[in-house]
Parts: C-alpha cells; sequence; structure tokens
C-alpha cells in the first residue's frame, strides 16, 4: 500500500478537507476526492472520514504493559492492541516488569517485543533506581544511549521518596534531556496499604487512609528540586486540587515541571468504594468531586499538560480479593479517548478537539521527547493519526476489548466518543475495536 | 424481617433491631433454663469462619447455633485453606459448595463480608470485618444497655472512649445506638479519631471529643450528662505506631482509672453502666476497679452475646417459624 486516502474528516474538529497520505506521510490536504487514482484500485485505500473528527495519534505517557513478567496480565502484544484500538499510535510502558525495566538489554527487548507487535510505537521507561529500590540510580545514560533512545525515567508504583536520589536522577538526565516521572506518594504519609483516599469515606469504610498530602507533600519539594537543578520533571497521575495548585505555581515561576491526570481521576470519585469493589481500587485513589473539578480544569487551561491512562491491567486472580488486599490498577487505553470526550468534551464543554490533541499527542510527545508523534496534521508530517466519531455513544463491554485483562472499571458505562479508526505511519492499525489483520481495508471506505 | 445478610449495623432499621433484641430476650430467658437447646434451626448448617484470633465472638456464635440445633463448624484462620495461599473467593467458595446456610465471618479486611456477599449464596453474618463493622457487638450492647437503662435508650446519651480509628466496634455501636434514640459522643485523641469524623459526625448526629473529663464531667457538652460510658480497647502496637506517646499518658488522658471513675461516680452516681466489648488492656484503657465496679456490665455484655446471636441467626434464617417448640 503506497497511498492512503481519508475523506471529509474534520481536522482537529474544525474545518473538513481531504487528507492524502502517501508513503507513511501526509501528502496533501484539500479537496482530493475526485482528482486521481480512482476508489481503492490497490493502490490507495480510501478511508471514509465523513462527520468524524481527525486528531493526530494519541501518545499515553503511561502506560504498564506487564511484559516481560506479568504475561498473564498482559504482553506487549495484547496490550499494544488495546492501544491501537483506543486510538493510540505510541506508548511509555512502566519500568515496573519484572525483570525491572533498568538496564539497556530490558529496554530494547521491550523496543522490539514492541516493534513485533506492529501496532504502537512502544518506548520503554527506565527505572530512575536499579530494581525500583529507591536506593541507587539504574543505569540511566546507558538507557538513554542504547537503541530503545530511554528520555522518560520513573520508578513508577512507587516514588523517588529519598530527596538526595531525586535530586541526584534529575541531575543526571539533563546530559541527554531526559525527564524523571514521579509517582508522588510519602510512604510515610501513605504506606503500601492505603488504599483509599483519606477522609470521610475512609472513616466510614474502615479502609486504610491515602492522605492527599502525601501526594502533594512531594509535588512540593520535587519543583523545587526541579529549580534546584534545573532539571525536567513530570509529575504523574496527579489527583489533588492541591498539587495543581503547586504545579501551576511552579509554572507561573518557570520551573520546568510537566503534569499528567488519568481519565479516571478526572472521572471517578471516592464514593465508587462504598461497595469495596476492587475494580476501583487504583493508586493514587479515586479522590473526591472537589478534586475531579480541580483537575479538569486544570487540564482545560494547561496547568495539567498530559492525559495518561496509567493502563493497568491484572490477571483475575490478583483482583478477587479482599478489597485491601486486591492489586492496584485499572484498564485505561481503549477508553480514554472515550472519557475524555464525554467527560470534557461533551460535559463541562472544557475541551475542544484542538485541546484533546494537546492533551492526547502533542503534549505527551513533547515530554517524551518523541519526534514523529504528536505532529501537527500538515503536509510533509509523519501520518499517525486517529478518527473518532464524536458523538458516538456506546456501552463498554469489558468482554470486547484486546487487553488480557478484564480490570475494566468503565465496564456498563455508557461514553460520547468513539475511536473509529487509528493510523500508524500511514497503516491503519484499528478499526471499530479490532486490530490490523481483522479487518478489511475495504471496510474503511 | 425477612433479611438475608448482617453485613453492616446501618443494614437494620429500628424496627428490626428492636425485633432482633426482643427475640434476644426470650433467647436469654431459655439460656436460663438447665436445658437450653431449641429446636429452631434443626437441618440448618451455620460456619464460624473466622480468619483472625477470636475467643468470645467465635464461641458466642457457637454456642448461639449450638443451643438452636444448627450443625454448627468452626473453621479458624491457622486451620484454613488461606494460609496455604488460598484466596478469600475461593475459600469461601468452597466451603458454601458444601450447601452451607450461614456464614459467620470475621476477616481482617475491611469490607470482606460484602464482598463474599457477592460471591455465595449463604446468608452472611459480618463477625468483625477489619477497622469497618461488628453489627452483633452493636446489638449485644444495645441490648445490655437497654436492660440496663429501663427498657429504652431515647434520649439516652451514650460516651464511646478510645481508638476510635481502628474500632469496628465504634462504628457499628454509633449506627444502631443513634437508631434506638441514644445520643452519642465519641472520645478520643486526635491521632486516634478517624478520618472525616468532622463531616461524618455533623452528618449523623453524634459529638466528638478530645476532653474525656469534661465529656464525662462537665454540664456543658453538647449532649449533656452520661448515662453510659464504653471503654473500647487501645492496641499496643498504636503506640509504637505513634499514635500516642506513652501508655501511661494515654492512660491519664483517656484511661477509666480509679480516680476517674470516683469522680464519674461522685459526678453522675454509682449506676453508670460501664461497658467494655473486650479483651481489655487494664492499666490502659481501662483500671482493675472500673472493670471490675459494680456499675460494670462488661460480663453481662458477654452473655447477652449469645442471646442476641441467638436472635440474629434466628431472624436470618428462621425468621417466621416458631421460635421455641
Amino acid at each position: 500500500m503506497s497511498e492512503l486516502l481519508i475523506t471529509g474528516a474534520h481536522i482537529l474538529g474544525d474545518q473538513s478537507a481531504d487528507v492524502l497520505v502517501r508513503d507513511g506521510v501526509i501528502a496533501e490536504i484539500g479537496s482530493l476526492a475526485g482528482d486521481s487514482g480512482g476508489r481503492d484500485t490497490g493502490e490507495r485505500v480510501v478511508v471514509d472520514g465523513d462527520g468524524l473528527i481527525l486528531l493526530p495519534g494519541f501518545v499515553d505517557l503511561h502506560t504498564h504493559l506487564r511484559e516481560p513478567g506479568r504475561e498473564d496480565a498482559e504482553t506487549i502484544a495484547t496490550g499494544s492492541a488495546a492501544a491501537a484500538v483506543g486510538g493510540f499510535t505510541a506508548v511509555l510502558a512502566m519500568a515496573n516488569t519484572d525483570p525491572v525495566c533498568d538496564t539497556a538489554e530490558v529496554a530494547e527487548r521491550v523496543l522490539d517485543l514492541g516493534r513485533a507487535a506492529g501496532l504502537v510505537d512502544v518506548h520503554p521507561v527506565g527505572a530512575v533506581s536499579k530494581g525500583l529500590e529507591g536506593a541507587e540510580l539504574a543505569e540511566l545514560g546507558l538507557m538513554a544511549r542504547s537503541r530503545a533512545r530511554v528520555r522518560v525515567f520513573s520508578d513508577d508504583g512507587r516514588c523517588v521518596h529519598d530527596a538526595r536520589l531525586m535530586r541526584r536522577a534529575l541531575d543526571y538526565v539533563k546530559a541527554f534531556d531526559g525527564v524523571i516521572s514521579q509517582h508522588s506518594q510519602d510512604p510515610r504519609l501513605a504506606d503500601g496499604n492505603a488504599c483509599c483516599h483519606e477522609g470521610e469515606i475512609s472513616g466510614r469504610l474502615g479502609l486504610p487512609a491515602w492522605p492527599a498530602v502525601a501526594e502533594e507533600a512531594i509535588v512540593a519539594r520535587d519543583v523545587q528540586l526541579a529549580r534546584h537543578t534545573g532539571s525536567r520533571v513530570h509529575v504523574a497521575h496527579v489527583s489533588t486540587a492541591e498539587s495543581v495548585e503547586v504545579i501551576r505555581w511552579a509554572k507561573a515561576k518557570g520551573i520546568a515541571v510537566t503534569a499528567e491526570v488519568t481519565p479516571h481521576h478526572l472521572a471517578l470519585g471516592t464514593e465508587l468504594l462504598v461497595g469495596y469493589d476492587p475494580v476501583y481500587k487504583v493508586n493514587p485513589p479515586l479522590r473526591p468531586t472537589e478534586d475531579q473539578l480541580a483537575l479538569r480544569a486544570a487540564l482545560a487551561d494547561g496547568t495539567i499538560d498530559a492525559v495518561a491512562t496509567d493502563h493497568a491491567p491484572h490477571a483475575r486472580h490478583d483482583k478477587e480479593h479482599a478489597f485491601p488486599t486486591a492489586a492496584f490498577g485499572m484498564l485505561g487505553l481503549e477508553t480514554a479517548l472515550a472519557v475524555v470526550a464525554d467527560t470534557l468534551v461533551h460535559g463541562d464543554r472544557a475541551l475542544g478537539w484542538g485541546d484533546v490533541a494537546r492533551a492526547m499527542c502533542s503534549a505527551p510527545a513533547g515530554i517524551a521527547r518523541l519526534t514523529d508523534q504528536g505532529r501537527p496534521i500538515a503536509v510533509g508530517e509523519p501520518a499517525n493519526l486517529v478518527l473518532v466519531d464524536p458523538d458516538a455513544s456506546w456501552t463498554v463491554d469489558r468482554d470486547a476489548s484486546r487487553s488480557r485483562s478484564r480490570n475494566n472499571p468503565w465496564h456498563g458505562r455508557s461514553l460520547r466518543g468513539q475511536v473509529v479508526a487509528t493510523i500508524r505511519r500511514g497503516e491503519p492499525t484499528a478499526f471499530r475495536g479490532r486490530v490490523r489483520g481483522q479487518f478489511g481495508l475495504e471496510e474503511l471506505s | 424481617m425477612s433479611r438475608k445478610h448482617l453485613l453492616s449495623s446501618a443494614d437494620l432499621d429500628r424496627a428490626e433491631i428492636e425485633a432482633i433484641l426482643d427475640t434476644a430476650t426470650s433467647m436469654h430467658d431459655v439460656q436460663r433454663r438447665s436445658v437450653k437447646k431449641l429446636p429452631t434451626l434443626r437441618g440448618r448448617t451455620v460456619i464460624n469462619l473466622f480468619f483472625e484470633d477470636s475467643t468470645r465472638t467465635r464461641s458466642s456464635f457457637e454456642l448461639a447455633g449450638k443451643w438452636m440445633s444448627a450443625d454448627t463448624i468452626n473453621i479458624t484462620g491457622k486451620g484454613s485453606s488461606t494460609s496455604k495461599g488460598e484466596s478469600l473467593r475461593d475459600t469461601v467458595k468452597t466451603i458454601c459448595a458444601m450447601a452451607v446456610d450461614c456464614l459467620v465471618i470475621r476477616h481482617s479486611a475491611s469490607g470482606s463480608c460484602h464482598q463474599v456477599a457477592q460471591w455465595v449464596d449463604a446468608s452472611i453474618v459480618n463477625a468483625g470485618d477489619g477497622t469497618h463493622e461488628h453489627p452483633s457487638q452493636a446489638l449485644l450492647d444495645a441490648y445490655t444497655l437497654r436492660h440496663r437503662l429501663g427498657g429504652s435508650l431515647d434520649g439516652r446519651h451514650v460516651v464511646i472512649v478510645g481508638d476510635l480509628a481502628h474500632s469496628r466496634v465504634f462504628r457499628s455501636n454509633v449506627i444502631t445506638l443513634s437508631r434506638l434514640g441514644a445520643r452519642v459522643t465519641v472520645v478520643a485523641p486526635p491521632t486516634l479519631m478517624p478520618s472525616g469524623i468532622g463531616a461524618w459526625s455533623a452528618a449523623d448526629g453524634f459529638a466528638t471529643s478530645w476532653d474525656l473529663d469534661e465529656t464525662l464531667l462537665s454540664d456543658s457538652s453538647p449532649h449533656g450528662a452520661p448515662d453510659a460510658v464504653m471503654m473500647l480497647r487501645v492496641q499496643r502496637e498504636r503506640m509504637t505506631g505513634g499514635f500516642f506517646p506513652t501508655e501511661r499518658e494515654y492512660s491519664d488522658g483517656y484511661g477509666l482509672t480509679a480516680q476517674r471513675l470516683e469522680s464519674l461516680y461522685a459526678a453522675r452516681g454509682a449506676d453508670i453502666p460501664i461497658l467494655h466489648p473486650g479483651p481489655m488492656n487494664r492499666g490502659l484503657e481501662i483500671s482493675a476497679e472500673a472493670a471490675d465496679a459494680t456499675s460494670s456490665v462488661i460480663l453481662d455484655q458477654v452473655s447477652a452475646g449469645v442471646a442476641v446471636r441467638m436472635a440474629i441467626l434466628y431472624h436470618l434464617l428462621a425468621s417466621g417459624e416458631e421460635v421455641a417448640a
């Protein structure tokens, strides 16, 4: 296939135009449908974009693909499929695998498995500390200089809580323009048992409390360390209103801080824990409505740069436990766009489609220093694209997921906004819930 | 009353609580007979599934089942499959595959009984889930208080003192006692107050205090003079967790010491009931003088426990049938 023509889609939700892709690059934009080649000659695939929104392919700064180590929960192949179905053309795979991604060898292995799966660009995140132990720096430089070209480093799942280690990491990654993505959780204020936002609900339910200040104290410390070192810090899954205030203040000071928010922290609240269903157990925990509203406002005004899924698949047997002992995390790749559209585009009317493109494409690509993702839809740019039906309402079915896991908090919920097709470097990778090989190219027109 | 489970004290409205307490009264009469056995639950199987150590609650439920002729089996944490790595879900599903009518469960995880109720068909009785609730304890406390305070708790003022943050007894009692018309004041140092207690107490209409002496002795406390005092166990581990500096300091501020008992008796009369769900840490939250005082009802609570648990099993498993042959 050398050419792909997307007809009549609204680019970033604005004017409709035809977009011609040749050899993975956007070749022409305009009124092109009738002009050459004819329909579907085998030379040219035509994708009907009528009534749809065309956005750059999504970039997820925060995905757990579980491979190597927990292939019963997810593999790079199944996670890539879920990502493609969700409109993603690139994902950053977190380092808390087994073995931990703390060497160039593991990073290159993840990169290669991603290439073999061939549905999204899989970029490994490197661990900050060896074995995620929080004691000594991992081989950050070797990972950065490896074929995987690692730029994002994180001990996610754990906080780099030692201030000296965090300071060293921030200093060190300046040499290769890296960024430290911090899981902000002071382990003395919220230990590993903490699983419910500290407040009236945790008090009533008798669940170990996870106070907001355990996040805010680390965010406040880290922005000062970023200022002091002149380095880049990224706040992973920011979840509280006061964290947002700290980030807003730091940005106003010119500190190089960026932040991401998950779809679930934008739309799901602490009250869901009342039934003790472990599907709602996530770290950081679901927060009260006031925090959700502050996070939405901060995403709209740019204080929060990006939406990231924190897609965290778990085998059934790791979730089917008493709430306090069940695993943390929930799926997110396939529902991210729909949640953002339903909550913020349609619901709050706080985001336009251009804002969605910023939060899900250009900002995360910029933070991760991906040069060929999150680019504008313009002639000469790589054709990483997604077509979205802005008004389609659909009911999430966890059993329809391409993920290997089923810990889906959105199951049974109706959402407005749906990914129709995903195109990576000119090649359709997903169409209406199916991945390449499961649909015929003629279906796209 | 047709109710399948007793998971939370909030499950029961006032009429249901009173029905259980009234049944318990007749069960209590049976206990005083030389032949205690009733045929009510003949042919029913009740499993006491205790994943946490317990002496009084487990033996109390066991006697309750036996005196009502249920087939009763105890499974305790150490002997259960869970200690071999089996999940709670597999353990309860395995047990319930043996045609069990009722599971009485104690587990260290808050909410575990709610979860089990969704996994199996048997009736579930929460015998203490983590730091969440202990509904049968609240019912037996209410039973004891009702008996001691002249048959009704309406307008009565009950003071609950101790490690509220980690107490399932407090969480159930504040619900049950309030539904019976009692006013409740809970007392603890700020570090042992549960999260969000301010909003919670405002919503549910109970009072909170950091000052035990003021609550017990002052006439200006929100609910006025106390009619009963319930001391809660303070686990010694809490001290190493940094919740309070020393046992001496805790006892001085929040224990029912001999001196404080004297002041209480002087101010409120020597018949004010003193409760404790046990097991007691004598010398920490309660002095020997208070535990063994004439107005202590701690052993009455234990005695009531069997009758109240008989009543719970009756209402869940045999409601509508004759209580006694």
